[in-house]
């Protein structure tokens, strides 16, 4: 046995509406930099949808994952060391920037500096990738709210394996559909395949909390991690030509923060906890010959953290007092061990990944509820979860490689304590029937309930510091890059050293995103125009204009080009009015 | 034999020495400085058609004709006539090889010109020093088939294996003899100031990839793990604020 410790977490799908405010929370922290604008650590995606990258889901397209080879033994689905050093010069498989989306921003400046003329000024886009005009066509989340389905719904994967499969259609048609959110961010795999795929050694598992990273240092830019990872969360700057991804927030986590993404969520649905797994059975587990088997498989990779044996083999293996401690009051264990109401995403593509989901319960009370009966009565719910093939069937494609038992058998629990909590608020005499129904005690129903619907913040988040006393003394956590404890701007050389190396954009030192952070808000508060030149590594236009290229009329004339008057059309007169006709 | 003139003595004495210093001396640098720009600043995302046949070409080509030169610069002659390689089977070898590299390694890289050129978010992306560094790269690409095609398939009667490799071959052992190089013809001299003006460019430019190909992945455990503390942060402690070794 040999146990490591794993930072993770679990969603509550039942809660997300759709905001988005973690998309956008995580994309201001970490990724509103230029070479990175289309970029989104964490996204939001509508079920049935094509998802972000569009049908990224799609392994016999994307090659991401593992497999198993002829022989049973794990192998990377994109394939082995040799072929892809051979394939190093043009990765078959990387997704263009359409399969993300061309980022875009709006020629603001126009709307104030357009001449007076006949028709008001519009703001058109403008790539970000080559500054030209461009028309919007699709972007990270454009299928949101099943925008443009049934069409592009279709092209949904998971929906295509799961009619395969089933023989079963989704309704599509409006009124008659289903639809979901899922929230998604790297899912620090305990078998990741996008460090097996890099070939300079630069992306890896930090040993302390299991958080997967990239060393900017190392990267060279050989992109076969994109490739490699299936849920195409490791992402491709073009301006450094560095590979970058979700870094579960550590500089937060490491002093006990939750992360952006979990910190701002409103639904309050994310729960953040550490995982203790027998790092010995992770190959064994994921080699599991039978897909519906990899689920239990994960689950069997962890250990107990109340097994007195498991904790002491844990200090043994130098993890410290209140880790182990943080692991026995870890909601992840509750979530996924004590209650099993959690289920991985794609386990299929035999990465163990660490970022759980609870499934969603609410399509089948919606639908419950509009056939015109009790939607929280117990025995209405389990018929029609049964009843209910198809969203069974799509919850299944993404949550247990297809097998529906599982799946069933969380909706069933959820269902349950929604009916026994019913009596509870009402004040009636609880129904121990119900949770026994579902192999659960009342009490347990209880507890469940607290840890689901109130959710109290410090049982969300149960995150335990970083311990700098361990390790190399001369590399402490505090002179990290941005860790809570001290000034992020306080690094060599100070705020004042933003900008280029003289080797292009990448070049020189990285400077901490903190320290990007700050010039920007800083330019964006003191500028006296809603895009003022300059400084060169200053963003204007909303969120993410990177001052690449300069498009014609994106940018007010410096002042020495600027014509001292208002421009004027032929035949104006020029004492006249000067406000724009209608 | 007629005394060596100053411009000799410069180009092939001195100048390689200095363009060799630069090349050693501007990796360490560079490295030390400029671990984060060490990349190969890949364009893929924005356009993979064109690349797809260029960079292959180009690549598989370079790493043929780098083959080639370890061949017939490092190997005296003296070793493979010992190996029982008549000088016809050499060259026959070497022109075949040589022609096919060569020619793919100019297609590849006049179609990753192209493209660097045509199409726009690739061209905005290049800086200053690609420019230079595809200026003096195409030069001795170019000069070098030059070179091969006119030697081996016009005929000459100069042998490189007997003049310029054993020149090249006594950098190293430091008793270049520059009589050798200066009795060349203008060809393979010119194809080798330009190989040494890209050797001392070599660390300013985005070839510094080639130093790190990535043949440690072979090897090495498909999972890598590392200690928190090992290797992270972005700035060293402050002067002052070093630990003691406590």
């Amino acid at each position: 046995m040999r146990v490591m410790a794993q930072m993770g977490m679990v969603m509550n799908l039942d809660k997300c509406i759709g905001c988005h405010t973690c998309s956008v929370t995580c994309k201001q922290a970490w990724t509103n930099r230029s070479g990175v604008e289309y970029v989104w650590f964490n996204n939001v995606e509508t079920r049935p949808g094509q998802g972000y990258p569009r049908t990224y889901q799609d392994q016999e397209r994307w090659l991401g994952g593992w497999t198993l080879n002829r022989r049973g033994r794990l192998s990377l689905k994109a394939g082995g060391r040799l072929k892809k050093l051979f394939s190093i010069f043009a990765n078959p498989k990387l997704p263009a920037i359409e399969d993300y989306y061309e980022p875009w921003t709006y020629d603001y400046d126009n709307l104030v500096q357009a001449p007076l003329g006949d028709h008001v000024p519009v703001a058109r886009p403008k790539s970000l990738i080559s500054g030209e005009d461009m028309q919007v066509r699709w972007s990270a989340n454009w299928d949101d709210d099943l925008g443009g389905g049934p069409d592009l719904t279709r092209s949904d994967p998971t929906l295509k394996a799961m009619t395969e499969k089933a023989n079963t259609q989704v309704r599509l048609e409006f009124e008659k559909t289903f639809m979901f959110y899922l929230p998604r961010i790297c899912e620090h795999c305990l078998n990741p395949s996008c460090v097996a795929s890099c070939p300079s050694g630069a992306m890896y598992k930090r040993a302390e909390d299991g958080i997967v990273l990239v060393d900017q240092d190392r990267c060279r830019g050989w992109r076969m991690c994109v490739t490699g990872c299936p849920y195409k969360k490791v992402y491709f700057n073009h301006r450094t030509g560095k590979a970058e991804k979700c870094t579960f927030c550590f500089p937060r986590v490491e002093v006990g923060l939750p992360t952006v993404c979990s910190e701002t969520c409103v639904g309050r649905l994310r729960y953040i906890g550490v995982m203790l797994y027998d790092a010995d059975r992770v190959a064994e587990a994921a080699s599991t010959t039978d897909e519906h088997d990899l689920y239990e498989a994960q689950r069997r990779v962890f250990l107990d953290p109340n097994d007195p044996v498991v904790a002491r083999e844990a200090e043994r293996a130098g993890i410290p007092r209140d880790w182990i401690e943080a692991a026995q009051r870890s909601p992840l264990w509750a979530l996924i061990n004590t209650y099993r109401v959690a289920l991985p995403l794609h386990p299929e593509y035999r990465t163990m990944p660490m970022v759980w989901y609870i499934p969603p319960l609410s399509p089948v009370v919606d639908v419950v509820r509009d056939a015109g009966v009790d939607g929280e009565d117990a025995g209405n719910l389990f018929g029609a979860i049964d009843a209910l093939r198809i969203p069974i069937g799509y919850l299944a494609e993404l949550f247990t490689a297809g097998d529906p038992a599982p799946v069933t058998t969380v909706l069933r629990r959820l269902a349950a304590m929604r009916s026994y909590m019913r009596e509870v608020n009402l004040g009636r005499p609880t129904d121990e029937s119900i949770a026994a129904t579902v192999g659960m005690t009342g009490d347990e129903v209880q507890d469940m309930f607290r840890l689901l619907a109130l959710a109290p913040y410090d049982e969300r988040y149960v995150i335990p510091t970083a311990h700098t006393e361990l390790g190399d003394p001369t590399a402490l956590a505090h002179k990290l890059e941005e860790t809570a404890t001290e000034c992020s701007l306080d690094y060599e050389g100070g705020p004042g050293m933003v900008g280029g190396g003289p080797f292009g954009e990448g070049s020189g030192g990285a400077a901490p995103i903190a320290v990007e952070n700050f010039h920007m808000l800083k330019d964006r508060q003191t500028a006296d125009t809603v895009a003022d030149p300059s400084d060169r590594v200053q963003r204007v236009n909303l969120l993410n204009w990177d001052g690449k290229g300069r498009p014609e009329g994106l940018f007010p004339a410096p002042p020495a080009e600027r014509p001292t008057a208002p421009q004027l059309m032929e035949g104006t007169d020029p004492d006249g009015e000067v406000e724009p006709r209608p | 034999m007629s005394p060596l003139s100053t411009v000799d003595v410069l180009l092939w004495l001195v100048f390689p020495y200095v363009c060799l210093v630069i090349l050693v001396g501007g990796l360490v640098w560079r490295y030390r400085y400029d671990k984060f720009g060490w990349t190969t600043r890949s364009s893929q995302l924005y356009e993979r058609r064109l690349l797809r046949w260029g960079s292959p070409l180009f690549h598989f080509g370079i790493l043929v004709v780098l083959l080639g030169h370890v061949m017939g610069l490092l190997i005296p002659e003296s070793w493979t006539t010992a190996l029982g390689i008549s000088d016809d089977a050499y060259h026959v070898v070497a022109v075949a090889l040589g022609t096919v590299a060569g020619v793919c390694t100019l297609v590849g890289m006049a179609i990753l010109i192209y493209r660097r050129r045509t199409v726009g978010p690739v061209f905005s992306a290049t800086t200053k020093m690609d420019k230079v560094m595809y200026l003096v790269l195409g030069t001795v690409i170019v000069l070098g088939l030059a070179n091969t095609a006119i030697a081996n398939i016009l005929g000459s009667d100069y042998d490189y294996r007997t003049g310029l490799s054993v020149w090249f071959r006594g950098i190293f052992y430091l008793q270049p003899d520059p009589a050798l190089m200066a009795a060349a013809p203008i060809g393979f001299q010119l194809h080798a100031v330009a190989a040494f003006a890209l050797f001392a460019l070599w660390p300013f430019t985005r070839l510094v990839h080639a130093f790190t190909a990535p043949v440690g992945y072979l090897t090495r455990p498909y999972i890598v793990y590392r200690s928190r503390d090992a290797h992270m942060g972005s700035r060293a402690p402050r002067r002052g604020w070093e630990r003691t070794g406590s």
